[in-house]
């Protein structure tokens, strides 16, 4: 099949595609390679430094403001689009769910964008009198044409009596958000990490929640999950977070990671530099939650054990409520997914929950280190493919008819004209949240009701159906 | 006005200087940004924009290059706008948008895009099979000067693609104008890179017609099934009707139809071209009134009875064709509609924001039914657009009250809606949060609505969008009555 599929390309492209993709095999090696450039002229889903840095990591601190430092459009289309749920008022303890842009014009490409910048600041300082923060996120022509946003930033920071944080997330820069999603973190760890003490001393259950970026509300079901077993969640990082929470990070005794791939280099800092552990958990479907329940469990006492447990054998009647609903209708469904971050690998226990089996499954901007974690959660002869490009998604979809599609935005409607069922995994299709004890029955209703949604059967008209006989 | 004296709290020193809101106390600090005094410390801001109503070029372009059959829109530049401009159209419409770029990263910034160009056409061309390209810049291709022109010859040299496969360009640095000034840079590179020249005076008998930036395929619709009810020969140039609305059949088909390559090569023996839009397409009529001579028309984007009728008219006089029974018909039953529910509309104050050319449509629209549009934000309006509305709303006792503020964003907007209550704002999905703190409810109408489904289906043009918007706006009005009147003002009637 892979060799069909890749056959239409040109050689070049045909031989580099094809170090990307695998099929899993008992006892293969299974490597695959990833976290290498796009090839030009192939629909990709990737994005750029600038999405992961400032659409995913800083986005949703609530309390700063976030300037799209340069022309209108990376601000325009990374306005609101992730789900990221604050509290807040708007305008005044939130401005996540603004837009704010230096909005460059052919001047500032001339002479440079330092003093618009400085300018940018006051203003929304003026305008904004209880913001906590401002990150300054550069798209391309701000690296291009060489502006110093660093001293900007620093100069700014005196007068204005905030910190300021300049992220260089260029979008040329890297291949894929991956690389943003780095810079955001050593962004964090310069200019906001330890520059805050708490007046009260670390608890010995203080944990931060790290990666979850609150999408229709995630990260409320997952610290739900952490308090009720007795942990305080210090902060979230990034989803309705602070821009205090994120200055004394530092005072917590356990991090706790969703998205190992966007933020495991703030964890390996704060225990390198704090003595800080880390783990990586997932909170998708009762199985998965439990086992990591457990896990998080361990690192602690016997009263948090004991809480864990309380905690599992609470929501387990509840899952089970939800699985005899929704697994007889599910069953041996056959899904492939095609998203980034944690989901490839993290959601596939909760599908496994209702029964269904993953066959294809890989992702938009991975390392190697998210592909080491993939293939012992997949079954022999799941296909695994790695920045794949639109042609090969249609490809395998056609070849193997899954009965359910799991991606992004751009690649829905794709599947859907196709008659496909498909959910947006990146977004959970403006539903959610998917997190959590809360979330399974969320998922589990979602993804019954793509599957068996009657609308299909409309898909022919009768009169086509009736020569086809 | 001193500081001090505005200061919403009294531990604000006289010494205050960036600030005089009170810190910690949220309402407070909310009923100082709905102040006069804070309203003009919003339209003082030079630099920092807020929430715009515009996009970058590209955006345009893409739109535009779309509306051609067997066309890729293909970027030149980085993958993470190529991504962001399909995910945000197709949000919009939900459809899938085929798109590709050439990936440029940190080595094309340094050495230029040409090998990312040559090696992106010779894949797009194997992979995708398209019978065109459509290209256009990104801001770091124009940042670096990259040259299309001479990278797309290198590459038919080097065999990347067949000598003669068309290819079209245009530059849209995202740091110049908004995305219709793409959609007029784009519909300007089509007509320049693939076009044939001018047959002398001879003609092909054809009129084109221009949509402007509009993503209602209800509109295009409209359009066609308008001018081919007066009988005309037409050719939609460019026509994305079936991409931003195509039939679910159970096959994906990356290519709809659309203008098609003989159309777009015949272009210039048009017998007229008529363009819908004024400011989206300001560079393509002059190219195709002063450079190619041929009959050019721009009306006012037909939204309302007014405009309508003058698009009707516009189309009898360049083709000699008259208005059908049928339109006059639908005409009637326009009026009709706004007779009946003018009630509902008639004084009401309204806030828009939009394009230049949506928003004239619309101040029109607004002012024949007996509403007032009092503030009106253009983010990408310029001087000319400015001068054309202010006369526009000179033109009727409705339209008195109507003030004008071309590059202003929704920020400044908010302050508006807090300092001069409205009754309504127009505009699309981005102004739902100024509105629920103005407490008002938001007709969406424009071009970016993510978070209500298919009313990019339903025309706003021509005389069945009249009796859309009418129909729209009384019945928002009529619900907003009936969630918040006191009980003993619920009734069955209304």
């Amino acid at each position: 099949m892979l060799e069909e599929v890749l056959a239409v390309y040109p050689e070049k492209a045909q031989k580099l595609r094809a170090k990307h993709i695998a099929i899993k095999e008992e006892g293969c090696s299974c490597a695959i390679k990833s976290n290498v450039k796009c090839i030009p002229g192939l629909m990709t889903a990737r994005g750029c430094a600038y999405a992961g840095a400032k659409g995913v990591v800083w986005g949703p601190i609530r309390d700063m403001i976030h300037i799209s430092h340069g022309p209108i459009g990376c601000g325009y289309y990374s306005w609101g689009m992730r789900r990221n749920l604050t509290q807040g008022v708007v305008g005044v303890e939130t401005f996540s769910p603004m837009m704010f842009s230096s909005d460059f014009s052919e001047s500032n490409i001339v002479y440079g964008g330092d003093k618009k910048l400085a300018q940018v600041m006051k203003e929304a300082k003026e305008l904004f009198p209880t913001v906590q923060g401002i990150s300054i996120c550069s798209e391309c022509p701000v690296g291009l044409i060489g502006d110093d946003i660093e001293s900007v930033a620093k100069k700014s920071a005196k007068e204005l009596d905030l910190p300021i944080v300049p992220v260089r997330c260029e979008g040329f820069r890297g291949i894929s958000q991956s690389l943003g999603h780095h810079i955001a973190n050593d962004a964090v760890r310069d200019y906001l990490l330890g520059k805050r003490e708490r007046p009260e001393e670390v608890g010995p259950y203080d944990v931060s929640l790290i990666g979850d970026y609150n999408i229709g509300g995630d990260a409320w079901a997952s610290k739900k999950i952490l308090e009720e077993m007795g942990l305080t969640v210090k902060n979230v990082w990034t989803g309705d977070g602070t821009t205090e929470g994120m200055m004394a990070a530092h005072q917590v005794k356990l991090n706790l990671i969703h998205c190992y791939r966007s933020m495991n280099y703030i964890c390996r800092h704060m225990e390198e530099t704090y003595g800080i552990p880390w783990i990586e958990f997932n909170f998708f479907g009762p199985t998965k939650i439990a086992e990591s329940i457990r896990e998080i469990a361990a690192m602690f006492d016997e009263t948090i054990q004991k809480k864990g447990e309380e905690v599992i054998a609470k929501y387990q009647p509840m899952m089970q409520k939800v699985i005899d609903t929704y697994r007889p209708r599910l069953e041996g469904k056959k899904v492939m997914l095609y998203v980034g971050g944690l989901r490839p690998r993290h959601t596939i226990g909760a599908y496994e929950d209702l029964g269904m089996e993953v066959v294809g499954t890989g992702y938009e901007f991975a390392h190697k280190d998210d592909y080491d974690r993939t293939f012992p959660e997949m079954t022999n002869e799941t296909v695994i493919y790695d920045d794949a490009t639109e042609h090969e998604l249609d490809e395998f979809v056609r070849r193997i008819r899954p009965d359910l599609v799991g991606s992004g935005i751009k690649e829905k409607y794709v599947f859907e004209k196709m008659g496909v069922p498909f959910r947006q995994m990146h977004s959970w299709d403006y539903s959610g949240p998917y997190h959590g004890y809360d979330g399974f029955p969320i998922f589990a209703r979602d993804m019954d009701m793509a599957v068996n949604s009657p609308t299909r059967s409309l898909t022919k008209a009768p009169w086509n159906k009736a020569k086809e006989v | 006005m001193s500081k001090a004296e505005s200061c919403p709290t009294s531990n604000c020193a006289t010494t205050c200087t960036t600030s005089c809101a009170p810190a910690g106390d949220t309402q407070a600090v909310l009923d100082w940004m709905a102040t006069e005094e804070y309203k003009e410390k919003n339209f003082a801001r030079e630099a920092l924009v807020i929430n715009p109503a515009r996009t970058c070029q590209p955006y345009g372009a893409m739109l535009c290059a779309l509306g051609i059959e067997g066309c890729l829109p293909f970027l030149h530049g980085s993958q993470g706008c190529a991504a962001y401009f399909r995910s945000a159209l197709t949000r919009h419409v939900r459809e899938p948008i085929a798109m590709v770029s050439d990936s440029m990263t940190e080595d094309a910034a340094v050495f230029g895009g040409q090998a990312n160009l040559i090696e992106g056409l010779k894949n797009a061309y194997a992979t995708y099979k398209p019978s065109i390209i459509g290209m256009f810049s990104s801001c770091m291709a124009e940042v670096i000067g990259d040259d299309m022109k001479s990278f797309i010859i290198n590459a038919r040299t080097q065999g990347a693609v067949p000598e003669d496969f068309p290819i079209a360009y245009a530059n849209t640095p995202s740091f110049v104008g908004s995305h219709i000034t793409g959609y007029d840079n784009m519909l300007k590179g089509l007509l320049n890179s693939l076009a044939d020249t001018r047959n002398g005076k001879w003609t092909n008998g054809r009129l084109y017609v221009v949509p402007g930036f509009d993503l209602y395929a209800g509109n295009l619709r409209e359009y066609k099934r308008m001018i081919k009810a007066m009988g005309i020969y037409m050719t939609m140039l460019p026509d994305p009707t079936e991409t931003l609305d195509s039939p679910n059949t159970g096959e994906y088909n990356m290519y709809q139809p659309g203008t098609t390559m003989a159309e777009l090569a015949d272009a210039l023996n048009a017998s007229g071209f008529l363009f819908l839009q004024k400011y989206s397409t300001t560079g393509t009529q002059k190219f195709v009134k002063n450079v190619q001579k041929i009959a050019t028309e721009t009306v006012t984007m037909p939204i309302g009875v007014q405009n309508t009728d003058a698009f009707l008219m516009t189309l009898q006089q360049m083709t000699g064709k008259a208005i059908p029974a049928e339109l006059e018909a639908e005409r009637g039953r326009a009026v009709d509609a706004a007779v009946d529910a003018h009630q509902y509309i008639h004084g009401k104050r309204f806030a828009l924001y939009g394009d230049p050319d949506l928003l004239l449509g619309l101040v029109g629209f607004l002012m024949e039914i007996g509403g007032m549009p009092v503030h009106i934000v253009c983010s990408n309006g310029n001087d000319a657009f400015t001068k054309e509305m202010e006369a526009l709303l000179a033109t009727s006792q409705y339209g008195a009250e109507g003030k004008v503020y071309s590059g202003k964003d929704l920020w400044h907007m908010r302050s508006l809606l807090l300092t001069d209550p409205v009754d309504m704002l127009i505009g699309d999905t981005h102004g739902k949060q100024i509105a629920k703190d103005a407490k008002v409810p938001l007709a969406r109408i424009g071009y970016f609505m993510t978070d209500r489904v298919h009313l990019h289906r339903q025309p706003i043009v021509g005389y069945q969008g009249a009796i859309n918007l009418i129909t729209m706006l009384a019945n928002i009005f009529i619900d907003e009555y009936d969630r918040n009147c006191p009980s003993e003002r619920f009734e069955m009637l209304r």
